[in-house]
């Protein structure tokens, strides 16, 4: 096997040294009646033409395998990726390094992370952000619990009803063996959190708020930050579309103390969900309190600069059981994507591919309420809006897929019952006019 | 890390099991860490505070000290509420290396029961418990 | 050191991005629109973000740069214990990038992604058969996070037997992700000391294993990279209280095809894809962390589940099952890190049985080679067979004052990634070397041979060690000033 470099000569000079008769003797701290008897029940080995045309025939399985076209987002977004981004990450020095535990020979890996670091906390407008977690969901649950635990008198974290279905299940997944519990914001009619039920509740720990949210509405957070500041708790704020952050004003100056994001937006292929990219960031106040990997710069012995990572007595390996989280790895091969991602685009490239996303939203909206689509929400939007289909569009929409390869909006009946016949869509700088009119011409 | 010998032991001091020493200055205890404890933790990088007015049992851990690679509670030796806290720290928590019995002290303490203060070790017991 | 890998040789300093950065480049190209820009309020939108402005070429060179200042296992020899740094087959690369995979939208619809379940449930299904389990979840993304799983099924598990428990058994040989796991769901870890000969003693479990505890969390092989030999005995003890037991399977590369983590008594088990079964690390990530558990355990799993539709057709199709009224819940945004499925995937199918067999085999094989090579020239704590990495420490060196950092980072010198140090903490300045299968005799040769240039260089140059690493592009690193006055932006 090629990745097996042993030849026989080599296993009897090795097994002499060893002091072994045979590979098998090796094993010889194993109980007999602990050893497996026979094979594993696995295929047996392919070549690697074999497997190029099994994965080939697995991938075609997946309608993505043609090139459709994606009007839906959702936690999963389809935006254009330049072509150095999958270029420069394939190098394989950052591939298949590890975690930069010997920092002198990791510089590339630690001041990619570094700058990554830095540009999300300039995306965000906060003070720091970590080196990355798993998702938008599992870096939001983290938030709760740093609210939960600072906050000894409150048990409860208030959740905004409008936050991701799934990060909502995620926060409760996490919080329930500690016997915290997870209060949801109901929303109002105009499809945003309901701000008065927040300023009702009490015993809460803190308040996190999606913006845009599920909806694709953009949430009032200046007005929930008032309501998280009579009430000395912390705002959490969280986001599955990061381009959002190149047009939208940042949660930073909106006062959040704690932001949780997905970040597969940036330069990161839909990979069926995963995986993606978790940002977090905070405060300077609450810098100690931060979970996951932090990158910090410093002088070496010859006062050259370097990174190193820092601040790990926060830290599982380190804290052990009275550490913030169990976190070991980030997603920092995402993270580095994310960081020449935004390096690429830049200041002026964010903005103008931010600004098409919208511009692609509104322009779909119009053409679907010519097609009889009805708007439901007035609340300004990013690049997701909801919108009421036509009598038989769930059979229409199955069919555009299976002959024509669009994805027309997702059916929002699954997360919210009563907004039956509802979808949400999604128009990001990848569709074109083209593609925009064609679909409203079919859905007709 | 330095041997016994070489390490300094203040007279003014009472010590606990745990290396921390407290002194006592009219009614108010100040705490710190003995060098014993400084040298065994390496250079200090951060220091947990109490916040001025929470109040502890002998025994409770009132803050951490933390080096590079590791970090370590700090247990009070007397019952009480605490009335300062030194600041310095936080800007040069180093200060608990180069000068742990004065510059470096943690806190200030105003004690409830003073004669807690007769369990803790004087130097000469404080050093046969490193030797033993 | 002539015929050692590490050498001298030009590599280019590379500013930050910002410090490249001019007003008005911009290194991406703007897609051309044709619908009408609409502005939203000025209440809404805040400036631009600070970010760098560059041109394409500068964004190439920085991150080539970059690169060049990194070791990877593609560099060299990697043998970074409990990290299994094997060989990342680059085929594994090609199937992730299929653009039937990499373009798939999680929200497609399961009659358009048929190619991927039918992946995650033959992947379930193979990795139950590795590890002796009959259910698998795909869905946490690292081993930390299978942890965590793991240990909410053991706090599911007993809510619903209607009597929670209060603590878990934790050996001193633990990796730190374990009691963080534990105390995450409430519970308080018990340390258990290992015996004399480096591996839990079942009387040692059966004096604290009583019935509030939840069970115990056990790593087979163990940090120390020795097989738990009572292992069936301590899982007997436990279950007799009615507490579970958590496998941490980082250590799987020892034992592929020889011995069945399941057929022990361990009743979840994680997985770590990105150590066992090759997918790259990535500097830190993206991983998974993939659990297995008995049937008792099954009701618990996060959601959603894959099953296979028994309609009695030819071709097999497949959905995802939500409607688990036990399940612990969600652990991640949608089904949990595919791409690292697909190279893992692949990696098993080029592997089949044999090679699997023959991985984990030869894994051993080169793990008590060197242990027996360096064992005169490093002391070795526990002189016994070893499976896939063995211990070392620096007493032997501690009278010329040289530690075990002080060796690692000569190493560097030398071309070899260091090994893991300071950990398992039972060991006093641990030193734990695992090469995996994928280095030859040669490379394993030469990485012996350097450790006993540097155990000599000790002896006669300590001051030369003192200052290593020389060949880097950076020394030593003042950790303490970076913890003390954090700067983690630019």
């Amino acid at each position: 096997m090629r990745y097996l470099p042993h030849t026989q000569e080599d296993i009897d000079q090795m097994l002499a040294k060893t002091g072994h008769a045979s590979l098998d003797d090796l094993f010889e701290t194993i109980p007999d009646a602990l050893k497996t008897k026979g094979p594993l029940n696995i295929p047996e080995a392919l070549s690697e033409w074999d497997l190029d045309a099994y994965m080939e025939a697995l991938a075609s399985a997946n309608i993505a395998c043609k090139n459709y076209k994606c009007f839906i987002g959702a936690g999963s977004y389809d935006h254009f990726i330049p072509s150095i981004v999958p270029y420069l990450i394939s190098r394989s020095e950052f591939a298949t390094a590890y975690t930069p535990y010997q920092p002198e020979v990791s510089q590339g890996t630690l001041q990619g992370i570094y700058e990554f670091q830095t540009m999300i906390t300039e995306l965000l407008g906060m003070d720091i952000a970590t080196a990355s977690h798993y998702d938008c969901g599992t870096a939001l649950a983290e938030c709760a619990l740093i609210a939960l635990r600072k906050n000894k008198n409150a048990n409860k974290i208030a959740v905004s009803s409008l936050v991701h279905p799934s990060h909502r299940q995620i926060i409760k997944t996490y919080i329930t063996p500690s016997g915290y519990e997870m209060v949801e914001i109901p929303r109002t009619s105009a499809g945003l959190t309901d701000t008065a039920a927040l300023e009702a509740m009490d015993g809460i720990a803190g308040v996190a708020i999606q913006s845009p949210n599920f909806l694709g509405n953009i949430e009032d957070l200046g007005a929930v930050k008032a309501i998280a500041e009579a009430k000395n708790i912390l705002f959490i704020t969280s986001f599955t579309e990061s381009l959002a952050y190149g047009l939208l004003k940042n949660p930073g100056s909106c006062g959040a103390d704690l932001v949780a994001g997905e970040g597969q937006s940036l330069g990161i292929a839909k990979t069926f969900g995963g995986p993606g990219l978790g940002l977090l960031a905070g405060t300077k106040k609450l810098m100690r309190t931060l979970p996951g990997r932090l990158i910090g710069r410093t002088k070496d012995a010859n006062g050259d600069d370097g990174y190193v990572l820092t601040l790990a007595t926060r830290e599982q390996h380190i804290k052990r059981g009275k550490a913030s989280s169990n976190i070991c790895s980030n997603n920092g091969l995402n993270a580095m994507i994310a960081a020449m991602y935004l390096a690429t685009v830049g200041k002026i490239g964010i903005r103008e591919i931010a600004q098409q996303n919208h511009d692609n939203a509104v322009y779909l909206k119009e053409v679907l309420g010519k097609a009889g689509f009805e708007s439901v929400f007035d609340a300004p939007f990013f690049n997701e809006f909801v919108v009421k289909a036509p009598e038989g569009f769930s059979q229409k929409r199955a069919d555009l897929i299976r002959s024509h390869c669009i994805f027309a909006g997702i059916d929002l009946e699954p997360y919210y019952p009563e907004l039956k016949d509802h979808y949400l869509f999604c128009a990001t700088e990848k569709v074109s006019k083209n593609d925009m009119d064609q679909l409203a011409k079919e859905v007709q | 890390m330095r041997e016994i010998s070489d390490l300094n032991f203040s007279e003014d001091v009472k010590y606990t099991k745990d290396h921390e020493w407290a002194q006592l200055n009219g009614d108010i205890v100040t705490i710190g860490l003995s060098d014993y404890a400084q040298d065994q933790l390496g250079e200090i990088v951060f220091v947990e505070l109490p916040e001025v007015g929470d109040t502890f049992s002998k025994g409770d851990e009132f803050g951490s000290v933390e080096s590079v690679k590791a970090v370590s509670e700090v247990y009070i030796p007397i019952s009480g509420e605490i009335i300062e806290i030194n600041g310095a720290l936080e800007d040069a928590p180093e200060l608990v290396n180069e000068d742990c019995y004065e510059g470096g002290w943690i806190i200030r303490v105003k004690p409830s029961d003073l004669s807690q203060l007769d369990d803790l070790m004087d130097k000469a017991a404080y050093l046969e418990m490193l030797k033993g | 050191m002539n015929k050692q890998p590490g050498t001298k040789g030009l590599i280019f300093n590379e500013p930050q991005l910002w410090e490249k950065s001019r007003e008005g480049r911009c290194a991406v190209s703007i897609p051309k629109t044709q619908v009408k820009r609409t502005l939203l309020d000025p209440s809404l939108t805040g400036d631009a973000p600070e970010l760098p402005q560059l041109y394409e070429l500068d964004v190439v060179r920085h991150y080539t740069r970059l690169s060049q200042w990194n070791f990877g296992v593609d560099s060299g020899m990697y043998p970074l214990g409990s990290c299994t740094m094997k060989y990342n087959p680059k085929t594994n690369e090609v199937q992730a990038a299929r653009q039937g995979f990499a373009s798939a939208h999680p929200l497609a619809g399961e009659e358009f992604s048929q190619g991927a379940l039918k992946l995650m449930y033959d992947l379930e299904q193979a990795l139950g058969e590795i590890t002796g389990f009959p259910a698998v979840t795909l869905q946490p993304a690292a081993g930390a996070h299978g942890e965590l799983a793991g240990i909410l099924m053991f706090h599911a598990y007993h809510e619903k037997k209607g009597k929670q428990r209060s603590k878990i058994i934790i050996p001193d040989t633990a990796h730190g992700t374990n009691p963080a796991s534990a105390s995450l769901c409430g519970y308080a870890s018990v340390s258990v000391k290992s015996g004399e000969k480096g591996i839990l003693e079942p009387e040692a479990v059966a004096a604290i294993m009583d019935e509030d505890t939840a069970g115990i969390m056990i790593t087979n092989p163990n940090t120390l990279g020795l097989f738990e030999e009572n292992i069936k005995e301590i899982c007997e003890i436990v279950h007799a209280k009615g507490g579970l037991v958590y496998g941490d399977g980082a250590n799987m590369n020892a034992i592929m095809g020889i011995v069945k983590p399941g057929d022990l008594g361990i009743d979840v088990l994680h997985l770590n894809l990105h150590k066992t079964f090759s997918t790259p690390h990535g500097g830190g990530g993206p991983g998974c962390g993939t659990v297995s558990v008995v049937k008792e355990l099954i009701p618990f799993l996060p959601v959603p589940r894959i099953e296979k539709n028994r309609t009695g057709k030819q071709l097999d199709t497949y959905k995802f099952v939500t409607d688990c009224p036990d399940t612990i819940g969600r652990m991640h945004t949608f089904y949990g890190h595919f791409g690292v499925m697909v190279r893992a995937w692949a990696y098993i199918l080029s592997m089949g049985p044999k090679g699997l067999k023959d991985a984990s085999t030869l894994a051993v094989l080169n793990a008590n080679y060197i242990k027996e090579s360096l064992k005169g020239t490093l002391n070795l704590p526990y002189d016994r067979p070893c499976m896939h990495e063995c211990v070392f420490n620096d007493k032997f060196q501690q009278e010329h004052h040289i530690t075990t950092m002080d060796m690692a980072k000569r190493l560097l010198d030398y071309g070899f990634h260091p090994p893991t140090v300071y950990f398992p903490l039972v060991v006093d300045a641990a030193f734990m070397v695992e090469p995996t299968e994928t280095e030859s005799k040669e490379n394993i040769d030469q990485f012996i041979d350097a450790v006993k240039a540097i155990a000599a260089e000790a002896r006669e140059n300590p001051e030369l060690l003192k200052k290593a690493p020389l060949l880097t592009k950076v020394t030593r690193l003042d950790e303490v000033a970076a913890a003390r006055k954090p700067c983690l932006r630019g």
